[in-house]
């Protein structure tokens, strides 16, 4: 015979302050569990949806990333010629052969500098990435020193505003638009005319060729024919997972220390229960005696504190969840230590993080618990009445 | 007089509950590791600017890190009063084996790095190898430790800038001329990366990234920056010169968003145990409240109530604080080694230890207002009928 859920409950509302103490040392526990994780989906997020299903990116092979490749012009032009690339309307193919380099940028608000991606794009480039938007102003005009810039960028750095200008390459680049790319990676970049940037960079070499399959199949026969190419010597990854992986190392990163951080907050929060478990044990002593008296096996008492226990670390759990869902309404922005490019990101519940975070603070619940419930359980019936 | 008998008084009634102190002090040396050794990551991160000497400057493009400068700037810096001598790094950014082994990589002129930097010391013999075997390099005590390098190794390193797989024969390996010097690099001739450079990417050949200058007065910094930096305006790669302890704060200010996270996190262990201390002690003054009442009731003052209480607190919670203020050594040094080379300092400082410290004594001041302030206003007779 089980104890009722409600006897279970009451016994939490008895010790306010008690109680209160205890849920708010494995709230906070949640609190920080779950922002760390929402920070690392945030970051994926962002990067994964950077790119499109049907796109292909191509860059040197040993580059880890596109600002250090360079692909001559020959190069591009043999990428160019593969057959299974999509055409528009015109019979144009989709291509995009862009030059990209970091530029070192003054944040708005502070006088610290971050590398910002410019990229030179074209038309072309503009209908492989339908995600980005103009918001504001226009796009840029081919062969002029015009700019357009993300979100993100327009409103984190000096000077990357609208209708103002930044000056590098011995040039002022007028900010003409202000693109709204999804809260992809592109809202973090700076876009103008490919070859503009090209010439005034006095660069002779892209950084990359993106190109739309005509059909997502081929996908695997095209990596495997520019790969081999011995003119080549390029890598071949489908841009969602190209962006994807970029994400990896500093979300792998911050989920390592968050979850290391978090198991051990979550040592100080357990013992929070155990303290107060052990103490609601010592009080009802005569009570636990009372009900086994009364025909309740030691199973059920074991339950009923177990119970007790995690409905406990669950109210915690809710709580710190409470507390971290506010933290999806902050915008951070920073550097990819991976691609040393400024990246802007927010904090992303999933229903999976949420879940798993309250499994989490009912499982240090039941940690805290477990010795405090075994000695209620073991109590021997005479002298459990006798205490009192 | 009645100082030692509190005192007395408080020890006793400390270990009344062993398993609750014990359980709470624990949860405080844990509290008090962790936020140590968050505080010694954080702190570990800005320790790189404090390598820097103040009288160094780093010059480099001024359009970001990854544009090269001609290395004939070399001349023309040299020629700027206050500088007394010039050289230069270039970053390779070469992957040993995997990319989890990173070490910072650097391309030097030989002849005058060793000049400049006087913090690697470098024995007489070691150093003419180097300077006789184009594809010598010299690395840091820690990285040859850590990967078991010895004069005469052979060490691959795949090209991610400069493409290919790239040999170099260990000549020498730089001790750290103070517990502040950086370690973890691996020194290449640059002439050498310049020679096989020139046959497949001649656009970067006879570049470099940075220029390291020696100030000939230590109080000249700004001037001197300017007037490097003015000798190139309005050039094709214009320069951006600061004091290299300027440049490495550069790097930290873009993961500032990190340190603040992990910072704030190091204060939230700390509420996290204040949750639990306060806790117990409620259950603990709760427990007692006939006795208080009683030392009340036979003349005893309120305030030696509540220094019982407080002390008590207290008292756990520098036990805690002094056991954790113990661990982080040990555990800082665990964590150390667990990350190899990515930090290149990684020490305690006694800032941390004052916090430690401090944070302590907070927690248990702070944990015992609640009961403290709650058995001052109770009445003798209401306390003496209290049941627990």
């Amino acid at each position: 015979m089980a104890l009722s859920f409600s006897y279970v409950a009451r016994n939490l509302l008895v010790r306010k302050l008690t109680t209160a103490f205890t849920a708010l040392g494995m709230a906070l526990v949640v609190f920080v569990f779950a922002t760390v994780l929402m920070m690392a989906e945030g970051l994926r997020a962002t990067l994964v949806g950077t790119g499109a299903p049907d796109n292909v990116l191509v860059i040197g092979r040993g580059s880890q990333t596109e600002v250090q490749s360079t692909l001559a012009r020959d190069q591009a032009a043999i990428i160019e010629s593969v057959a299974a690339i999509a055409s528009d309307a015109d019979g144009a193919k989709l291509v995009s052969k862009e030059p990209l380099v970091l530029l070192n940028l003054e944040k708005r608000g502070s006088a610290n500098l971050a590398n910002v991606v410019a990229r030179g794009v074209t038309a072309n480039g503009l209908r492989l990435r339908p995600q980005a938007n103009i918001i504001a102003g226009r796009m840029f005009r081919p062969g002029t020193s015009e700019i357009v810039v993300g979100q993100a960028i327009a409103s984190g750095f000096k000077n990357a505003g609208l209708g103002e200008a930044l000056h590098f390459a011995m040039q002022n680049w007028r900010v003409v638009g202000v693109f709204d790319a999804g809260h992809s990676g592109f809202d973090s970049e700076i876009w103008g005319d490919a070859e503009q940037m090209m010439q005034l960079f006095r660069r002779n070499a892209f950084s990359s060729v993106l190109f739309r399959l005509i059909d997502s199949e081929k996908f695997a026969r095209v990596k495997e024919q520019l790969e081999a190419d011995p003119r080549l010597n390029v890598a071949v990854s489908a841009e969602t997972q190209f962006y994807a992986d970029q994400s990896e190392q500093m979300a792998k990163f911050i989920r390592v220390l968050g979850t290391a951080i978090t198991l051990i907050f979550s040592v100080g929060a357990i013992i929070g229960a155990a303290i107060t478990m052990y103490a609601s044990v010592a009080n009802r002593t005569g009570e636990i005696g009372t009900l086994r008296a009364l025909g309740f096996t030691r199973r059920s008492i074991l339950q009923a504190f177990l119970l007790e226990a995690m409905l406990l670390g669950g109210l915690g759990g809710v709580v710190g969840l409470f507390a971290a869902s506010f933290m999806r309404f902050v915008h951070v922005s920073t550097t990819n230590l991976q691609t040393f490019a400024e990246i802007a990101f927010s904090f992303r519940l999933s229903p999976a993080i949420a879940g798993y975070v309250v499994l989490f603070a009912i499982l240090m619940g039941l940690l805290g618990g477990f010795l405090p419930a075994t000695r209620a359980a073991r109590l021997n019936i005479v002298d459990a009445l006798r205490a009192d | 007089m009645i100082g030692t008998y509190l005192l007395r008084l408080v020890m006793k009634n400390m270990w009344r509950h062993q398993l609750r102190t014990a359980l709470t002090v624990l949860g405080i040396t844990v509290a008090i590791i962790s936020f140590g050794l968050l505080r010694t990551i954080v702190s570990s991160w800005y320790a790189s600017a404090e390598f820097s000497s103040s009288a160094r400057l780093v010059t480099r493009n001024a359009i970001s890190l990854t544009f090269p400068l001609p290395i004939t700037y070399a001349e023309k810096i040299r020629q700027v009063a206050g500088v007394a001598n010039v050289t230069w790094a270039n970053w390779f950014g070469g992957i040993y084996i995997n990319q989890h082994n990173f070490f910072p990589q650097f391309a030097i002129h030989a002849d005058s790095y060793f000049d400049i930097h006087p913090e690697y010391v470098l024995s007489y013999e070691q150093k003419k190898d180097f300077m006789h075997d184009r594809r010598g390099c010299v690395v840091g005590r820690k990285i040859a430790d850590q990967y078991g390098w010895k004069i005469g190794d052979q060490i691959p390193l795949r090209g991610t800038i400069y493409p290919g797989i790239w040999n170099f024969v260990v000549r020498g390996i730089y001790e750290p001329g103070t517990n502040k010097t950086d370690a973890s690099q691996f020194l290449l001739h640059w002439e050498y990366l310049n020679e096989r450079v020139k046959s497949v990417l001649p656009s970067r050949a006879e570049s470099t990234g940075l220029f390291i200058v020696q100030l000939a007065d230590s109080k000249q910094a700004a001037t001197v920056s300017a007037a490097i930096d003015s000798v190139f305006h309005n050039s094709l790669a214009e320069t951006r010169t600061e004091t290299q302890k300027a440049f490495q704060l550069g790097f930290v200010a873009m993961v500032d968003t990190i340190l603040i996270a992990i910072q704030s996190v190091a204060f939230v262990v700390i509420v996290i145990i204040l949750a639990v201390v306060a806790n117990t002690m409620t259950m603990t003054a709760r427990e007692r409240t006939p006795e208080y009442a009683t030392l009340k009731a036979l003349g005893f003052s309120v305030q030696f109530v509540v220094l019982l209480i407080v002390g008590e607190s207290i008292m756990i919670a520098l036990t805690g604080g002094a056991l954790g203020m113990l661990g982080t050594f040990p555990v800082a040094q665990a964590f150390s080694k667990a990350t190899g080379s990515m930090f290149a300092v990684f020490e305690v400082s006694s800032s941390t230890l004052w916090l430690q410290l401090i944070a302590a004594v907070l927690v248990g001041l702070l944990a015992s207002i609640i009961p403290a302030w709650h058995s001052a206003r109770i009445r003798i007779v209401d306390g003496l009928r209290a049941v627990a």
